[in-house]
C-alpha cells in the first residue's frame, strides 16, 4: 500500500496530495478495470472544484473525472498515452493525472483517508 | 458482479485482460449456466425443429449441432442458437441465450404443433465453458470421451474422473474464437466439475473467466451477440449471418420474408471497424461518413490481443467497402477503417 499520508479524497473517487497532484484512487481503478483510454484537459486550462475534466475509459464503460478543488492545470500526466495501464497499477504513483497550481479550494468536499475507506467499505 | 438477465454473473475474476490472455494462449473456464438449455422431443420434432429455425437442421448427423436464426415470420431474428440433434430420431438440444430464454420457450411452444414437447431443463443443469488452446489438454484426462476424435459443433456423452452426474455431455463449441468444449452436467455436480477443471489446469495456466472477457474473445473473433449486434428488427443477411438461412430447404417460419430480403438486398450491412485512436466505440454511437450519419456502432472494445479499438457496426448497404468512417464518441470524432471480419482468428493448429 502507499503512503497516502498528505492524500485527500473526493466521493466520486479522486485523490490530490500535499503537492498538487490529482488521481483517482484504488478503489476506483478496481471497478473501472483495465484502463484504456483518458481525455485529459490543457495544461492551462482552470478548474473549478467539482468541475468536469476528463474521461477516464476502460474496456467496461467511459467515466468522468472531477477536479477535487479548483485550480489551474499545470501539468498533465502524458506518459497515460502510451500506457494508460499505470493508472490500474500505480493509481497513487505513476498514475497519477495532473497537477494543480493557485489551488483554489473554494466549494472542495475533501475527505481524509479513513473516511474515504468508510464510505468506498459501504459499497 | 452484475446481474444479467436474472443471474448473478461476475464481469470479471482477477482482470479482463489477464483473463482475455489467458484464453487466447492457454486456457479460460467460464460458468455460462446463464444460458438456456431445452430438450425438444416428440413424434414429428424433425419436421417442426426445421420450421422453427433458418438453418438446415435435417443435414445434422446425431450427436452434431449448428448455429442457426430463429426468425419471425417477417424475418426478423427472435435469437441466435445453437441446435443438436440427439441420439434418436424427432430429438434435438437447443442452446439459447439468457435474455431471451422466456421469449424463446413461449414462441417454440406455439409454432412446434402438437405432439412435440419442449422440455426447459436448464435449472437442473448447468453449461461450463472450457475455452483456449490447452483445453483439450486439461479435460482430456479427466474425461472418458476420445476428445481427439471430437470434431468442432459434435458432441460426445462422457464420464468424469470423480465427478459423479447422471448425465454429462461434451461439446466442442464455444464463444471465444478458440478451440474448446462446452460441458454440460447435472446442476448438482457442476460446483465438483468447476473446482477439479479449476485445479486441473492450475498447471496449463487455466483462468476462471467472467461476461468481460467473454465479450472481448467474442468480439475480437466477429461473433455476434443478441440484442446489442441484433434484434426483431434485424434480420439475418444484414448482420452478416445469411449464411445461416438455407432458402433451398423448404418453407421455414420467415423464409418467404428472408427471399425477399435475399433477392432485393439487405438494407443494412455488417462491419468491422479498426480506430484510430484509443476512446472506445460503443453500442448505440453514430458512424458517419463525411458529415451523413450512415449507421450505428453495435459493440465495441478495445482488443488486448490486437492492441487497438475494434466496432462492428450495421451500416446502410449503400455504403463502399472502402470508405472512410467515423464514429462520434462524446462530441468528439474518431476514424474508423473498415475491415473484413473477424478481427482475430486463431492461428491454424498443427
Amino acid at each position: 500500500m502507499a503512503d497516502l499520508s498528505g492524500y485527500r479524497f473526493t466521493a466520486s473517487h479522486e485523490w490530490i496530495d500535499s503537492g498538487s497532484r490529482v488521481g483517482i484512487t484504488d478503489y476506483a481503478q478496481q471497478q473501472l478495470g483495465d484502463v484504456i483510454f483518458l481525455e485529459l484537459p490543457e495544461v492551462g486550462r482552470t478548474l473549478t472544484a467539482g468541475e468536469r475534466f476528463g474521461v477516464i475509459e476502460s474496456v467496461k464503460a467511459a467515466s468522468d473525472l472531477y477536479a477535487p478543488v479548483g485550480g489551474r492545470v499545470v501539468e498533465v500526466n502524458d506518459a497515460l498515452v502510451d500506457a494508460p495501464e499505470k493508472v490500474n497499477s500505480d493509481p497513487y504513483g505513476e498514475g497519477w493525472l495532473l497537477r494543480l497550481e493557485d489551488v483554489d479550494a473554494t466549494g472542495a468536499e475533501l475527505v481524509e483517508l479513513a473516511a474515504y475507506e468508510t464510505l468506498t467499505a459501504a459499497h | 458482479m452484475v446481474e444479467f438477465a436474472g443471474w448473478d454473473m461476475p464481469i470479471q475474476y482477477s482482470n479482463m485482460r489477464d483473463e482475455h490472455t489467458a484464453v487466447r494462449q492457454r486456457a479460460g473456464l467460464f460458468d455460462v449456466s446463464h444460458m438456456g438449455r431445452l430438450e425438444i422431443a416428440g413424434p414429428g420434432a424433425d419436421d417442426a425443429v426445421q420450421r422453427l429455425v433458418t438453418n438446415n437442421v435435417a443435414r445434422l448427423a446425431p450427436a452434431q449441432s449448428l448455429y442457426t436464426m430463429l426468425c419471425r415470420d417477417d424475418g426478423g431474428i427472435l435469437d441466435d442458437l445453437i441446435v443438436m440433434k440427439s441420439a434418436g430420431q424427432d430429438a434435438y438440444y437447443v442452446v439459447v441465450n439468457a435474455a431471451t430464454h422466456g421469449k424463446d420457450v413461449a414462441w417454440m411452444r406455439t409454432h412446434l404443433g402438437g405432439g412435440v414437447g419442449l422440455d426447459d431443463v436448464s435449472e437442473q443443469s448447468a453449461l461450463i465453458a472450457l475455452q483456449g488452446p490447452r483445453a483439450q489438454a486439461i479435460l482430456q484426462p479427466l474425461s472418458s470421451a476420445d476428445l481427439s476424435a471430437l470434431k468442432p459443433f459434435h458432441v460426445a456423452r462422457q464420464e468424469i474422473a470423480g465427478v459423479a452426474t447422471s448425465t454429462s455431455y461434451v461439446s466442442r463449441t464455444g464463444y471465444t474464437g478458440e478451440d474448446g468444449f462446452e460441458l454440460f452436467v447435472d446442476s448438482a455436480a457442476a460446483p465438483a466439475l468447476w473446482d477439479l477443471l479449476l485445479s486441473a489446469g492450475r498447471s496449463e495456466g487455466l483462468l476462471p473467466c467472467g461476461l468481460g472477457a467473454r465479450d472481448t474473445l467474442r468480439l475480437e473473433a466477429g461473433l455476434r451477440l443478441y440484442g446489442q449486434d441484433m434484434d426483431e428488427t434485424t434480420d439475418p443477411y444484414s448482420v452478416g449471418l445469411g449464411w445461416t438461412v438455407k432458402l433451398d430447404k423448404g418453407d421455414f417460419i420467415g423464409s418467404a420474408a428472408l427471399r425477399h430480403v435475399k433477392e432485393s438486398g439487405a438494407p443494412r450491412r455488417f462491419a468491422g471497424l479498426r480506430m484510430a485512436g484509443r476512446a472506445i466505440a460503443r453500442h448505440g454511437m453514430s458512424v458517419l461518413c463525411g458529415d451523413d450519419v450512415v449507421g450505428e456502432v453495435t459493440s465495441g472494445t478495445f482488443s488486448f490481443t490486437l492492441g487497438y479499438g475494434i466496432a462492428t457496426a450495421l451500416l446502410r448497404s449503400d455504403v463502399p467497402s472502402d470508405a472512410a468512417l467515423q464514429v462520434e464518441i462524446r462530441g468528439t470524432r474518431a476514424g474508423a477503417e473498415q475491415v473484413p471480419l473477424p478481427f482475430y482468428k486463431r492461428p491454424a493448429t498443427t
